[in-house]
């Protein structure tokens, strides 16, 4: 394999990686805040993809330009998701953690069916946006235009989340509540509007990613399963609740997955993936940066 | 016992109450067992038998899944691969060798109780969501890999042959009534084996385990070998349930017997119907079996998603309304019991 071509797969790797790690980052928050894992996660990012594709439909607007106002509908999304299912789910006195899987499970196919319902179950893709099909050419390198602009608007939304948790009081919020959600009730913090807040964000972010991949990516109704065992592989190689894991980890899983593509069979480019995922727990329970 | 004699004699009473109890699920479960046996020859209609052979095979998988899940409280998502390795080792041992299917099944049984133990050992280690991801991401390796694993058949999977109608092969083509009966005698050895555990000294263990595992420990419960242990029974059973499968379809293919819900639909019946309890996962597959496939077959026909509607609202308002599974409508609170 010639030094150019290596180049190139682990710029396409690194590009994916930066994408996976913004489609896993609100999945992780959630948690981290929470304890709960979203089994509709990747129903979410759908949904988020569906949004982009039937206001560019309605509107033919670029997607680029439609992506602050998916994201914001998936704020309110994720929200009204806290305060219609997963607030009551964390009422129940027994088997709390599975009550959280099956509620959220519930509503990812709940989402999946009015998915299909409204849009058939047919592939569609948004055809004709400013970046589709634009490649740029370093040397002999080939970079797809979408896949660099998902990579540059992960990079911003990180440093993003840097600042807001280290500087905002909605941050601040934030990380108290995760850390001992009775004592910011005492300073009258309300736990609610702390986790509906979390929860809109969390779906906002993989809003964000979902606005992004539906310019470069088929959009049907069972497009979040692809993505959701990315994601939760990515949060739990990173460690649950660590943002800054869910970056490295989702460069990481980009990275190995480009790899072994070229190792292995394309079909199997996962199971590299996977592989290293098992690996690292194995060795650290807990992720590369979780706390346990 | 030596102690019977210093015990005050409402904890006698107490126990014989317990032993009592005890013995009258086992009345339950016959009369259960016999109703259940009748139907076939009241419910004629092939559809409706269709429906209860993958109610009680689904009962079945969901009691296994109930010895690690609700016992041990190991939440296992993914146990489509144990139920994918019964399903494909009886059909290759059968297709590919001309190896009978019961001898099959239980080659797929064992090799999926030792496959539970070579992956508990790692996997016992992780801990709440973190097992639970692992065991999805093991299951989808396991899926991807028989896709692309020509000699069980890659994507295109495996048909079994035809032949005549025979208990010997498991191979009846137009009868369900035979299915119907293997697939209550399954239910029945699985929940034969859960009664047994339920009192014997890996139950507490498991019990203990699942409570407060660095406790269990420190009062001398082995926790890692209670955890193996209930590993390799719940994914030795579901293989074989895995292996009824695949001469239930007769054509196997790895989204038709590992695909992810699989995985979830052998989970959710016991949490339904409540979670390492008894009777909840028979009680769970009952109600949501039948709806699941009913509004497969009515609504679900256009591809309209309707059925998905229905379904995915169905289960996040039983997980909602009843946390504790629909098992606990019949049973009394102990507060209440307390105060007569």
């Amino acid at each position: 394999m010639s030094a150019e071509a290596l180049i190139q797969v682990i710029a396409s790797g690194l590009l994916m990686g930066l994408v996976y790690a913004l489609i896993a980052v609100g999945l992780s928050l959630i948690f981290g805040l929470m304890d709960v894992v979203n089994f509709a996660h990747g129903e979410f990012l759908m949904v988020a993809m569906y949004a982009t594709f039937g206001l560019w439909l309605a509107t033919a607007i670029d997607p680029i330009l439609l992506a602050p106002l998916v994201t914001a509908l998936m704020f309110v999304l994720g929200a009204l998701a806290y305060m219609g299912v997963v607030r009551h789910a964390m009422r129940a006195k027994a088997n709390i953690g599975m009550v959280q899987i099956f509620a959220t499970f519930g509503l990812a196919i709940l989402i999946q069916g009015v998915a299909q319902y409204l849009f058939t179950p047919d592939y569609r893709s948004i055809t004709g946006s400013w970046l589709g099909g634009q490649t740029l050419q370093i040397g002999g390198i080939y970079l797809p235009w979408p896949q660099i602009y998902g990579g540059l608007i992960s990079v911003a939304v990180f440093g993003g989340l840097y600042l807001l948790m280290s500087r905002t009081d909605f941050g601040r919020a934030l990380e108290a509540t995760r850390e001992d959600q009775g004592a910011v009730a005492l300073v009258g913090i309300d736990r609610n509007r702390v986790f509906a807040l979390g929860w809109g964000l969390g779906a906002a972010l993989v809003g964000l990613a979902g606005a992004v991949l539906a310019i470069f990516y088929y959009i049907h109704p069972q497009v979040g399963g692809t993505f959701a065992l990315i994601a939760y592989v990515t949060v739990a190689l990173g460690g649950f609740g660590s943002v800054f894991g869910a970056l490295v980890a989702g460069v990481i899983v980009g990275l190995v997955e480009a790899l072994t593509a070229v190792i292995a069979p394309p079909a199997l480019k996962s199971v590299g993936v996977y592989a290293l995922y098992l690996a690292v727990v194995f060795v650290r329970p807990s992720g590369l940066f979780g706390r346990l | 016992m030596t102690t019977d004699a210093v015990l005050p004699s409402s904890v006698l009473a107490g126990q014989s109450a317990f032993v009592w109890k005890r013995r009258s699920q086992l009345l339950i479960a016959a009369a259960v067992f016999l109703g259940v046996a009748v139907l076939p020859h009241v419910i004629k209609d092939v559809y409706l038998q269709n429906v209860m052979v993958l109610t009680l095979m689904f009962a079945a998988v969901s009691q296994s899944w109930n010895i690690l899940g609700g016992y041990c409280g190991q939440i296992s998502l993914g146990h489509a691969l144990y139920f994918g390795v019964g399903a494909y080792t009886t059909s290759v041992l059968f297709v590919t060798y001309g190896i009978n299917p019961w001898i099959g099944m239980v080659a797929g049984g064992v090799l999926s109780a030792l496959l539970a133990l070579g992956l508990g050992w790692p996997c016992f280690r992780l801990k709440g969501h973190y097992f639970s991801i692992a065991t999805i991401v093991i299951a989808e390796t396991g899926l991807l890999l028989a896709h692309n694993w020509d000699f069980v058949g890659g994507a295109t999977g495996i048909q079994w042959p035809f032949n005549p109608d025979s208990w010997w092969t498991l191979q009846f083509a137009r009868d369900k009534v035979p299915y119907i009966y293997f697939g209550l005698g399954l239910f029945i050895v699985t929940w034969l084996a859960t009664y047994v555990i339920e009192e014997s000294r890996w139950g507490y263990w498991w019990r203990a385990v699942k409570d407060n595992p660095e406790a269990a420990q420190s009062l001398g419960v082995t926790v890692f070998e209670s955890k193996m242990a209930a590993a390799a029974i719940s994914a030795f059973f579901t293989a074989i349930a895995g292996a009824f499968y695949a001469a239930f379809v007769s054509y196997i293919d790895p989204e038709s017997v590992m695909a992810f819900r699989f995985s979830l639909l052998f989970a959710l019946p016991a949490v339904l119907g409540g979670i390492g309890t008894l009777w909840g996962p028979a009680v769970g597959a009952a109600i949501l079996i039948p709806v699941t496939e009913i509004t497969r077959s009515y609504a679900g026909g256009s591809g309209s998603g309707l059925d998905l509607i229905i379904y995915g609202a169905l289960i996040m308002l039983i997980a909602l309304l009843k946390p504790e599974g629909i098992l606990s409508l019949f049973r009394r609170s102990p507060k209440r019991e307390s105060a007569e």
